[in-house]
């Protein structure tokens, strides 16, 4: 199988990932939308170290891995305290930062 | 002043005594200063008893004042300048300047007729202000002026001369505009400042050019040095000391304050607008002498602004109907006499001081009499409203009579020793000065024979024309005689009218006693002979006299004036003197403001505004894009990154 399929497939995961965060209004929604966009880079990261036979892009991935879990635990308590809050998941009620 | 002689050489061997007065002199002007300052500190308490504070202060003035001149009288003429330091006053390592007073001649005479004729119109105020709530308040700046005027003349240096400058004019301002609820006499207030405030101009730039000249401020400096200036410098000097002089004695151009200045009360007009204050100008040509005698173009022009204001006066003074704006015109046009004294050098220089002194006893004593008149006359002040208060006020016409015969110049009363030896000394010269000069000097006194003449019989000859509740013209009029405290310093300046300038003239003493200031002269013989023009003097004067009384005693006088000639009308508005300022001054002086005004809203304030308004206009653009959404602001990031995406490949490819 050709290697380079990998690469468009992380490029529509990509694409996938980023067209969810900006257009979904729910905070999970778009939390899961980084989340694609991340093993999306990773799937490249990964496909790199393999086309260039080097284990560097691999131990990238595994660091990336490492943020975005710690991410998804600062990430998802944050929502769930704007839960308690607003009762409410969307990120458009969250905007007192308007200029 | 000579008749004190006898006393004075008793005086002299006991010279312990001589010292303590001139050591004492700085209460001449510390008294009256500390009085001002009481009155006007402690307020309402001092209302029933603050005159004669002021009453006192001015006196003990006099007190001094007289004991430095017994003093000066004991001592050799050598020995007469006198200079007594008081304070280190300004001290850097250009300039050193000790304040001081001097001591001598001139500045004695000026201190006599200040502290006497004003201690008399302090006792004569007391009873003219004696209705004037504010009254206390009138007499602290009767105090000040007093004590302005005593520095101005006593000072040593011309710096601490122009403090004293100011201080007289301050308490002009102030005196003027006393009664400044009215708005026309604040606006006549403001008038004399600004104008006298041109003035100043000349005397700062005269200051500097002396600093620049001498190195010094002071008049031995400056007097000393004068002898090797160039005459550029001098000219300079003398041209802006003139130009002080013309704002503060309202000589041409800057005359147009002094009319105006009526507008205070008459014991005001008296002491400060014909006494003394407006003759500080001729005191600061005399006082700089040598730097004049350096400077020809810069005397003759002094000489000119006098014979222009002389008859310019004189011609005002004609078409008054105003008696006290009668006087006004009547003391600036004998200011230009003295002016025009002053303006012939050395020669001149003691008659002008003469002129003035016998003039501040006369025209003091007029203008203290048309208070008298107003003070009966319910504060009247048309002539035309006037007539036959002889019979009435028997002692304001025989003061006044002595006024007016003392100005006309008839012998041998003061004018006519002061006067006639100007207008000889006017005569005096080569070229095409003495003509020009003697001529208006001459012409002059025949004017003012008719115009003090008009004024005389209008107001106490002919019918009376009293205003009348029954013609409804104004209140009913019961003239009656002033109480004894104005009364008498009325009769003691007409005493001085009548005796002064004799007295002063035996054996020229006067002018011997000035000659440690204005030096010695020899005679010089004027180009028509004396008794000529003594002979046309007398003539002219009785013929303007007869003519005023032909029109004004024996005929009848109209009580609305007439329309009168061309020139009558221009006299009228003071020959156009307002319009003049308005057209010259004020108008070009308001479009430039306004122009400076609107330039300043277009251009500086437009740049400054138009740079914020920008600035926040951008800032509400921006602001647009902070909407708060998380997912714009996502958006943006996506479309930055790919934005540099863009670029680097364009970069690289």
């Amino acid at each position: 199988m050709e290697v380079g399929n990998y690469l468009y497939l992380a490029m529509i995961l990509f694409a996938i990932g980023a067209t969810t965060v900006m257009l979904r209004r729910s905070a999970i929604i778009a939390f899961m939308g980084v989340e694609l966009m991340l093993n999306a880079a990773n799937l490249a990261f990964v496909t790199f170290a393999r086309i260039h036979g080097d284990l560097s892009g691999q131990v990238i991935a595994f660091f990336v891995m490492v943020v975005a879990a710690a991410e998804v635990v600062v990430g998802l308590a944050i929502i769930v305290a704007i839960f308690r809050t607003r009762k409410s998941a969307s990120v458009d009620d969250v905007n007192l930062l308007k200029g | 002043m000579l008749s004190m002689l006898p006393v004075a050489t008793e005086v002299a061997p006991a010279m312990a005594a001589a010292g303590f007065w001139q050591e004492n002199a700085w209460l001449l002007v510390a008294a009256p200063l500390v009085s001002a300052g009481i009155l006007l500190l402690l307020g309402r308490s001092a209302d029933r008893w603050g005159h004669w504070l002021g009453l006192l202060a001015s006196t003990l003035t006099f007190v001094v004042g007289a004991g430095i001149l017994v003093d000066l009288l004991g001592s050799p003429a050598g020995e007469r300048v006198r200079e007594v330091d008081l304070f280190s006053w300004i001290s850097t390592s250009e300039l050193d300047l000790v304040a001081g007073l001097r001591l001598d001649p001139l500045s004695l005479t000026f201190v006599l007729l200040v502290t006497f004729v004003g201690s008399l119109i302090h006792l004569y105020s007391v009873a003219y202000m004696e209705n004037d709530p504010a009254r206390r308040r009138f007499f602290a700046y009767l105090n000040l002026f007093v004590a302005s005027m005593l520095l101005l003349v006593l000072a040593d240096s011309y710096l601490l001369l122009f403090v004293g400058w100011e201080g007289v004019g301050l308490a002009s301002y102030l005196l003027i505009g006393f009664w400044n609820h009215v708005p026309a006499y604040a606006t006549a207030a403001k008038k004399a400042f600004v104008m006298n405030r041109v003035a100043d101009v000349g005397m700062i730039i005269a200051l500097g050019l002396m600093f620049s000249t001498f190195g010094g401020l002071d008049f031995t400096t400056v007097l000393a040095g004068s002898a090797d200036a160039s005459e550029g410098k001098l000219t300079a000097i003398g041209l802006m000391l003139l130009l002080a002089a013309c704002g503060k004695s309202a000589q041409f151009p800057l005359q147009a304050w002094l009319g105006d200045a009526m507008a205070g009360p008459t014991p005001v007009s008296a002491l400060i607008h014909a006494a003394t204050m407006v003759t500080a100008g001729v005191y600061l040509i005399v006082r700089s002498g040598p730097v004049f005698d350096g400077a020809p173009t810069a005397l003759l022009v002094v000489a000119i602004v006098g014979a222009i204001t002389l008859l310019f006066g004189a011609i005002v003074g004609c078409a008054k109907d105003d008696i006290k704006k009668t006087l006004a015109a009547s003391t600036m046009s004998q200011i230009g006499y003295m002016m025009l004294a002053a303006g012939l050098g050395p020669i001149g220089y003691a008659f002008a001081i003469f002129h003035l002194l016998t003039h501040g006893f006369f025209k003091a004593g007029m203008f203290l009499g048309a208070g008298s008149v107003m003070h009966g006359m319910n504060d009247q002040v048309d002539m035309r409203r006037f007539g036959g208060l002889s019979r009435y006020m028997k002692i304001t016409w025989l003061t006044f009579g002595a006024g007016w015969l003392a100005i006309l110049g008839i012998p041998p009363f003061s004018g006519f020793w002061s006067k006639d030896k100007i207008i000889e000394s006017a005569f005096v010269g080569e070229g095409w000065q003495p003509w020009v000069f003697g001529t208006v000097a001459l012409l002059g006194a025949g004017i003012t024979a008719f115009y003090m003449s008009r004024l005389f019989f209008m107001t106490f000859h002919g019918k009376q024309r009293w205003t009348s509740e029954a013609e409804g013209t104004g209140p009913d009029q019961h003239p009656h005689e002033s109480p004894i405290l104005m009364t008498l310093p009325m009769i003691v300046l007409a005493v001085g009218s009548v005796a002064l300038g004799g007295v002063l003239a035996i054996g020229d003493g006067f002018v011997t006693w000035l000659e440690p200031v204005t030096g010695h002269v020899e005679h010089h013989a004027p180009v028509i002979p004396v008794p000529v023009i003594m002979a046309a003097t007398i003539v002219l004067v009785l013929l303007g006299a007869f003519l005023a009384w032909r029109q004004y005693a024996a005929s009848t006088v109209p009580v609305v004036a007439p329309r009168g000639s061309l020139l009558t009308r221009a006299a009228r508005r003071d020959l156009y003197q307002d319009d003049v300022n308005e057209g010259l001054v004020m108008r070009p002086g308001q479009y430039l403001t306004r122009s400076l005004v609107f330039g300043d809203a277009t251009l500086v304030d437009g740049a400054f505004s138009g740079l914020g308004r920008t600035s926040s206009g951008l800032g509400r653009a921006l602001r647009g894009l902070q909407n708060g959404f998380v997912r714009s602001y996502a958006a943006m990031m996506a479309l930055g990154i790919v934005v540099i995406a863009v670029v680097v490949l364009a970069v690289q490819g």
